[in-house]
């Protein structure tokens, strides 16, 4: 055998960017699939672990969902909630249609109505069943009234509005039921603080469950992780499939939670259309959205590699040749 | 290529494994290391390594303080040194060729470039026939030849072995070593760990002799020692010149 130097370290590692990212590329296309065959390798131990991230991520998205249909539900309430201006006696009957007419064009009234009293008194008749009543009184003693609805009003601009229309002249007074307006509003804020909170509160356990799961993996590969770092491998090189594998158990979790959620919607759906119907509302039962469900898909797998890479610079470092 | 200057290793528990080691290997020499268990083969090694810092002294590997090495060179610096450990450390969930290929996948190597080398590795160790086979199935000698296969497959400029032959038969032995020599043939330093003095006197090389963590011989053998000498190298190696 001659005598011949080995090549020397430069020469051998000159290679060209684009084939370095390619090399780069290549490697990492192989972890991810190592990973994910690794993952269905296992069904029963990656399937207990998904479905904890599944149902951890199902409650704070149904809760999304909820408020997201109750939201919608509750502009269509405060749409519906109407104020009635009782007008003085003094105004005539065309007095009070210019008054309607003048307040429709307000841009904060999106419908109104002039009711003249004998209108109202023939309302009163057909619906309350107590015509006889009415008939055996001498005068009409029903006042002429403008209903109102008002434009995308909440509590301080609904407040504003009656303080003004009840200045106007000819008006005697305008009520609105403002207090249980303000009253859905609070229980909905309520609602979306508890929800945040839970939502956190449950990434925070889905963090802990992958994070946990990747520790076990770190401690059951350690020998080949002691060999893989003696002849060479850096840290990213060796923390690459564990990340991988945090990342696929986030994205299952999501996966899982979407098609979970489905189903509760699937099941839900019909009665709860039924119910809505019976309170005469046009409002239809809203799932997750495709953004919304791209949103958690992508927050679940983010999740899921964040919680294997605290764990993998937790315990990675541990593990050195001895 | 590797120079120890008055190297000194103390463990934390206080054991003093080397005191004062001085030594150069020369750029394409081959030295054995000898000396009995716990005379500090293995530290010597450790610390080219970087497995373990050295407590005191220096050295230099390839014009490089390993004091002054950052650990996140230290990977890049290993993709340089081959290592043969005694128990092979090879992977059992993977064949003999991804065993092989190992250090060139880290290094991000093509991969028919990579094959190329993997196969041309294997053959050098006759195991190319057995490349799609898990090493578990094969014989502690075939194991010791992946594992030089899978030292030298990135072409280091030096090659480390931690008594490659301590768990084999004689004439395995002597088959792994005379393997070993043809890869110092071809230009690669070499350094390796043996207490079987009976086999490494055959073989006039450089002998490192360690005694209780001092460097207390180092001398080259003339071939071949007699019979009786090799009696009396194995009962004290210290004084075997």
């Amino acid at each position: 055998m001659s005598k011949r130097k080995p090549e020397s370290g430069a020469k051998q590692r000159q290679q060209t960017s684009t084939s370095r990212l390619k090399s780069l590329w290549q490697s990492h296309r192989a972890v991810a699939l190592l990973s994910i065959r690794k993952l269905i390798g296992e069904p029963a131990a990656s399937a207990m672990t998904i479905a904890v991230i599944g149902i951890a991520l199902l409650l704070p998205t149904t809760l999304f969902v909820a408020m997201n249909n109750l939201q919608i539900l509750s502009e269509g309430v405060s749409e519906s909630s109407r104020i009635t201006l009782y007008l003085a006696d003094t105004l005539s009957e065309a007095e009070g249609r210019s008054l309607s007419e003048q307040l429709l064009a307000r841009p904060d009234i999106s419908t109104g109505a002039y009711i003249s009293p004998t209108q109202a008194a023939e309302e009163f008749r057909e619906y309350s069943g107590l015509g006889d009543v009415l008939s055996e009184l001498e005068e009409n003693p029903l006042p002429a009234v403008i209903v109102l609805s008002p434009q995308d009003i909440d509590e301080a601009s609904g407040a504003a509005l009656l303080t003004e229309l009840n200045a106007l002249a000819g008006v005697e007074s305008a009520q609105l039921d403002l207090e249980w307006i303000a009253r859905l509003q609070r229980f909905l804020d309520l609602a979306q603080r508890m929800s945040t909170a839970l939502m956190l509160i449950l990434a925070l356990a889905v963090l802990f469950v992958v994070g946990n799961t990747i520790r076990l993996a770190i401690e059951s590969r350690r020998a080949e992780i002691v060999v893989v770092k003696l002849v060479g491998g850096t840290d990213s090189y060796v923390a690459r499939p564990f990340l991988y594998t945090g990342f696929w158990y986030g994205l299952g979790g999501g996966v899982l939670a979407w098609l979970l959620l489905s189903l509760i919607m699937l099941a839900l759906g019909g009665p709860l259309a039924a119910l809505l119907a019976l309170y005469d509302n046009q409002h239809t039962v809203h799932g997750l959205s495709l953004l919304s469900g791209l949103v958690l898909l992508t927050g679940s797998a983010l999740l899921g590699w964040l919680g294997a890479w605290i764990s993998v610079r937790q315990h990675l470092a541990a593990i050195e040749p001895r | 290529m590797i120079k120890f200057d008055n190297v000194s290793k103390r463990y934390p528990g206080g054991h003093q494994a080397l005191s004062q080691v001085n030594f150069e290997l020369g750029d394409g020499e081959m030295a054995f290391l000898t000396g009995r268990s716990g005379a500090g083969k293995s530290t010597l090694l450790k610390l080219i390594m970087l497995m373990e810092k050295t407590s005191q002294g220096e050295i230099v590997v390839n014009g490089k303080n390993l004091a002054r090495m950052p650990r996140d060179q230290i990977p890049f610096y290993r993709r340089r040194i081959g290592v043969v450990f005694q128990d092979h450390q090879l992977l059992f969930d993977r064949t003999v060729f991804d065993n092989v290929a190992l250090p060139l996948q880290i290094e991000g190597y093509p991969k028919h470039e990579a094959d190329r080398r993997v196969r041309a590795a294997l053959d050098k160790v006759g195991l190319l026939k057995k490349e799609k086979m898990n090493p578990m199935a094969l014989s502690g000698g075939e194991q010791q030849r992946i594992g030089i296969a899978r030292a030298v497959v990135n072409r280091p400029q030096i090659l480390l072995a931690d008594e490659p032959t301590g768990n084999l038969d004689p004439e395995l032995a002597a088959e792994i070593m005379n393997l070993l020599e043809q890869f110092n043939q071809v230009g690669v330093s070499m350094l390796i760990a043996s207490h079987d003095l009976s086999l490494i006197t055959r073989l006039s090389h450089r002998i490192l002799t360690l005694h209780n963590g001092q460097l207390i011989n180092d001398a080259t053998y003339p071939v071949p020692p007699g019979a009786g000498r090799r009696a009396e190298a194995e009962r004290c190696p210290g004084s075997a010149q």
